[in-house]
């Protein structure tokens, strides 16, 4: 269906090429994972499938791309919607109507299906995607998770044999991703389309996969799942597990590793302590005092109390709206709550100014890209020196840390999503804050970058520094997290030690807490020191 | 059995014919100053939008037009006090008078101030207002957006482009927001007019940014895939369509104006302008449509209750045209100030105006869609 020959992609002004070489060949119905850590191409890739790579991003395309026939070369992505529907990472930036009828209508509408032809497909899209009680609904309304979903809808109307992903879950909360999955299993197996998929949660969407294409140093092959898992530098922490303990091949979904599991946990039973290695925390550096918050039409935050103390790391999680931004947005000054208080480190961060501000309360925004924008890196990092009053070279060293040899030249802009974290966090910790917040610190990150900021906020914490980070990555929350705050419709429903509250959760539960289940352990690392022979 | 609802069914009228009777309502305002006669337009235009106005941000548009003109009046009020010459009547108050120079001898500024002057420029004021009144209603009961719909093949592009426009604005104004934020988070405290160049440079990017992201998603929707015409006949359809727009404007100006200077007893700028350039604009968007291949989803049907709806507007507006071409006095007396009559052909017409809310069908709202779709499968079932 999809027949890359001995492709290679080069972009003007680039000095290596993006993707060299690259032959490959995925039959019809299946579903291919693309899997690679980030800035190796993956990206490149999925854009070359419908042509929207060179026609649209320029650079130079050397090979052949063929879909269902057509070639890329002779085809521009408009001559290829009826047989390709690319869904892009963000889907809101993609829309063009306001109502979600008229968005799935929109392809049809484009390639002139006929009205009758255009209303029934309409009817069958809203059916195939749980969309039809949202049909009248202005997009900007819908949750994330619906966005993705009229996104995809809005290109299947056209019919494409080939779907093509990019990061379709990523910033979705664990239930939203699986409606969006789940979707995606139903194109594949009941109306046998081919879909092309990239996604670092590898977790969430490695189980579903028919073929992996594995993606790194600008290469790609395609592989059986298992085999691929095998080899591929960034794994799923079930798969991390199988390393770890030495099941080969390697099992994809946690219910084939509980099949598995049982000699490993007759072997940590009794091993395994749910002590906490943590606190006691004394020092509270940040308290909410039954904060609400009001926005047009909702209540984000009702009465919620919440101490934070140096040295946590305490992690916001719940759906999307369900006011985790809202709570971090309090805590940094920029939301006042209509009742109660928010205080840190003594003050009420709304009125810190300057310098005092920067060191005390510091917020990594959702989207970085919206603390940077001077030309380059190093100018950025060399105005935060100058923010926060500390000598020049700090925020370049904590950089250093982060990602080392990042090029200081660069354009904040032109770093990938991972990279341009980094940057914010040193921009944010060069002032040593009090109180660190992070907003969804994870989305686009691949397993590297996130192990580098998991010792990273560890480390700071030891260090005394208070961290609140809203975050849908449970594998996050079960590595750094000391206490968990789930939050539900603005209220906290539960507030606890991190062990017992995502053990206890069906949702919120790690990879390696179901598979190993009731025993306490959250993470690959644990089980490596709780296997370790007792000295 | 009779098979068709006695009522129409609840559905949205098609957008031309709000906008055609608004225009009609506009028109019958248009030609008098009688403030009877306005305000009991007004009143009925007040009455179909709150029957029959879209839920929603722009369901307010004709509160606000109607306050424009509110303080339309007032300012007409004002300039009338300076600038006005003497009117008959007895005088009211004497405004400071500037003593200007001989070559503006036709000018004056302050002086005398009588009441007949002043309620003339009331009336007027009062005309104005309602016409704007109608224009904010056209607004409240029809969303801009499905007035896009509407809009001919040939103008396709020029529509996409103010969709697009309408929804990176608002995006704008966020982006602002959060960079400003940011700033603050970041400790910046320098002077506004550094702060604006700073901020300016990421607003801008970013909303080039989803520019191009919205393109390439449409791209890869098939837009422009089936237009592919030759420049040069696009270049002269759009022209000549947009030319017969203009052409119906001038027109629907002189018809309004009602004084414009004509050839040969013919006003100039007046129906046959309007009717030109509608054929023009017609015409030219029919040939260009045949030949751009796009196809719309649910088109608005246009059927017995627009038919009907317009049928109300152009009874209000012929029944004003009627008495004023029958030399019926439509003025509001200023000279000397009375109570106004109440001219009943006019008036007879205005509450014909009253019926669209009968004639157009009502509201899907919300509850009642649902309803209706959930109640399908049980009467099938039966």
């Amino acid at each position: 269906m999809i027949r890359f020959v001995d492709v290679s992609v080069t972009y003007a002004d680039a000095p290596e090429p993006a993707l060299r070489e690259v032959t490959l060949d995925i039959a019809e119905g299946e579903l291919a994972l693309v899997v690679g850590p980030t800035g190796s191409g993956k990206s490149t890739l999925l854009r070359c499938v419908n042509g929207l790579v060179p026609h649209f991003t320029g650079g130079r395309l050397d090979g052949r791309v063929v879909v269902d026939g057509r070639d890329t070369q002779t085809h521009a992505p408009r001559d290829l919607a009826d047989v390709v529907g690319f869904v892009d990472q963000d889907p809101a930036a993609g829309f063009v109507a306001d109502i979600v009828e008229d968005e799935l209508a929109y392809a049809m509408e484009s390639l002139a299906v006929p009205a009758p032809v255009m209303r029934r497909r309409v009817e069958e899209t809203l059916d195939l995607l749980g969309l039809a009680d949202l049909r009248d609904r202005p997009l900007r309304t819908l949750s994330a998770g619906q966005q993705q979903r009229v996104a995809i809808g809005s290109v299947l109307t056209a019919h494409p044999s080939t779907l093509v992903l990019d990061e379709p879950t990523s910033a979705l909360d664990p239930q939203a991703a699986e409606e969006v999955l789940a979707a995606l299993q139903r194109l594949v197996h009941d109306l046998g389309m081919t879909v092309l998929m990239s996604e670092h949660r590898l977790e969430r969407a490695v189980q579903f996969a028919d073929r992996v294409i594995l993606v790194e140093h600008s290469t790609a092959h395609v592989h059986q799942p298992p085999a691929a898992m095998s080899i591929s530098p960034v794994v799923p922490p079930v798969v991390a597990l199988a390393r770890l303990v030495g099941w080969d091949p390697p099992p994809l979904s946690v219910r084939d590793a509980r099949r598995m599991a049982s000699p490993v946990r007759t072997r940590l039973d009794g091993v395994a302590t749910a002590e906490s290695a943590h606190g006691p925390f004394t020092t509270t550096v940040a308290s909410l005092d039954r904060a609400t918050v009001r926005h047009p039409g909702v209540v984000a935050l009702r009465q919620v109390s919440l101490d934070v103390a140096a040295g946590e790391v305490v992690a916001l999680m719940g759906r999307n709206g369900a006011g985790k931004s809202t709570l971090l947005r309090v805590l940094a000054g920029l939301d006042r709550p209509a009742a109660g208080s928010a205080q840190v480190d003594g003050r009420e961060p709304e009125g810190l100014r300057g310098q005092r501000r920067v060191r005390t309360v510091g917020l990594v925004p959702q989207s970085p890209r919206d603390l940077l924008w001077t030309e380059s890196v190093g100018r950025e990092l060399a105005d935060a020196d100058r923010d926060a009053g500390v000598p020049a070279g700090t925020a370049a060293s904590l950089l250093d840390e982060l990602s080392p040899g990042l090029d200081l030249s660069a354009h904040p802009g032109d770093l990938s999503e991972g990279q341009r974290l980094t940057v914010a966090l040193a921009v944010v910790l060069a002032g040593s804050p009090a109180l660190l917040l992070l907003d969804e610190p994870t989305r686009g990150l691949d397993y590297d970058t996130k192990r580098a900021l998991v010792a990273l906020l560890r480390a700071r914490a030891a260090g005394g520094i208070a961290t609140v980070l809203a975050t849908h990555d449970v594998e996050l929350a079960a590595e750094v997290a000391t206490r968990v705050v789930i939050l539900a419709d603005g209220e906290v429903v539960t507030d606890g030690p991190a062990r017992e509250s995502v053990v206890a959760s069906p949702v919120f539960a790690p990879q390696v807490a179901k598979v190993l289940a009731p025993l306490p352990l959250l993470t690959v690392d644990e089980v490596a020191v709780a296997l370790e022979p007792a000295p | 059995m009779d098979l068709s609802p006695r009522r129409p069914l609840p559905r949205l009228l098609h957008p031309a014919a709000w906008w055609l009777w608004a225009g009609c309502m506009a028109l019958a305002a248009s030609r008098t100053t009688n403030p009877l006669l306005l305000l009991l337009l007004l009143g009925v235009v007040a009455v179909v939008v709150s029957e029959r106005r879209v839920p929603g941000p722009w369901s307010r548009a004709f509160a606000l037009f109607v306050m424009v003109g509110v303080v339309v009046i007032g300012f007409r009020v004002v300039l009338s006090a300076f600038l006005a010459g003497p009117g008959a009547g007895p005088v009211l108050f004497v405004t400071p008078q500037v003593a200007l120079p001989d070559w503006l001898a036709g000018l004056r500024i302050g002086g005398p101030v009588t009441g007949d002057t002043l309620l003339a420029a009331v009336y007027e004021g009062l005309r104005l207002t309602v016409m704007l009144g109608c224009i904010g209603a056209a607004n409240a009961l029809v969303l801009p957006t499905r007035l896009l719909r509407v809009v001919p093949a040939a103008l396709y592009e020029i529509g996409v482009a103010v969709v697009v426009t309408l929804t990176v604005l608002p995006m704008l104004v966020a982006d602002t927001v959060r960079v400003r934020e940011a700033r603050l988070l970041r400790g910046r405290q320098s002077s506004a007019p550094r702060a604006a160049a700073e901020m300016a440079l990421p607003v801008l990017a970013g909303a080039l940014d989803r520019a191009v992201k919205l393109a390439a998603a449409m791209d890869s929707r098939g837009y422009g895939r089936t237009t592919a015409v030759a420049r040069r006949t696009r270049w002269i359809t759009t022209a000549a369509v947009a030319a017969g727009l203009c052409g119906v404007a001038l027109g629907l100006y002189g018809v309004l104006d009602g004084g414009t200077p004509g050839v040969a007893g013919v006003p100039l700028l007046g129906w046959p302008m309007a009717v030109a350039g509608g054929a023009l604009a017609v015409g030219s968007s029919l040939v260009a449509g045949r030949r751009i291949g796009r196809t719309v989803y649910r088109p608005d049907p246009w059927s017995a209750p627009e038919w009907a709806v317009l049928a109300t507007g152009l009874v209000c507006a012929g029944a004003m045209l009627a008495a004023s071409a029958a030399g019926v006095d439509l003025q509001g007396p200023t000279s000397p100030p009375q109570w106004p009559a109440l001219p009943l052909l006019p008036a007879a017409g205005a509450l014909v105006g009253l019926l669209a809310v009968v004639a157009s069908p009502p509201l899907p709202g919300p509850v009642q869609a649902r309803r209706a779709r959930t109640s399908t499968p049980v009467a099938v079932a039966r």
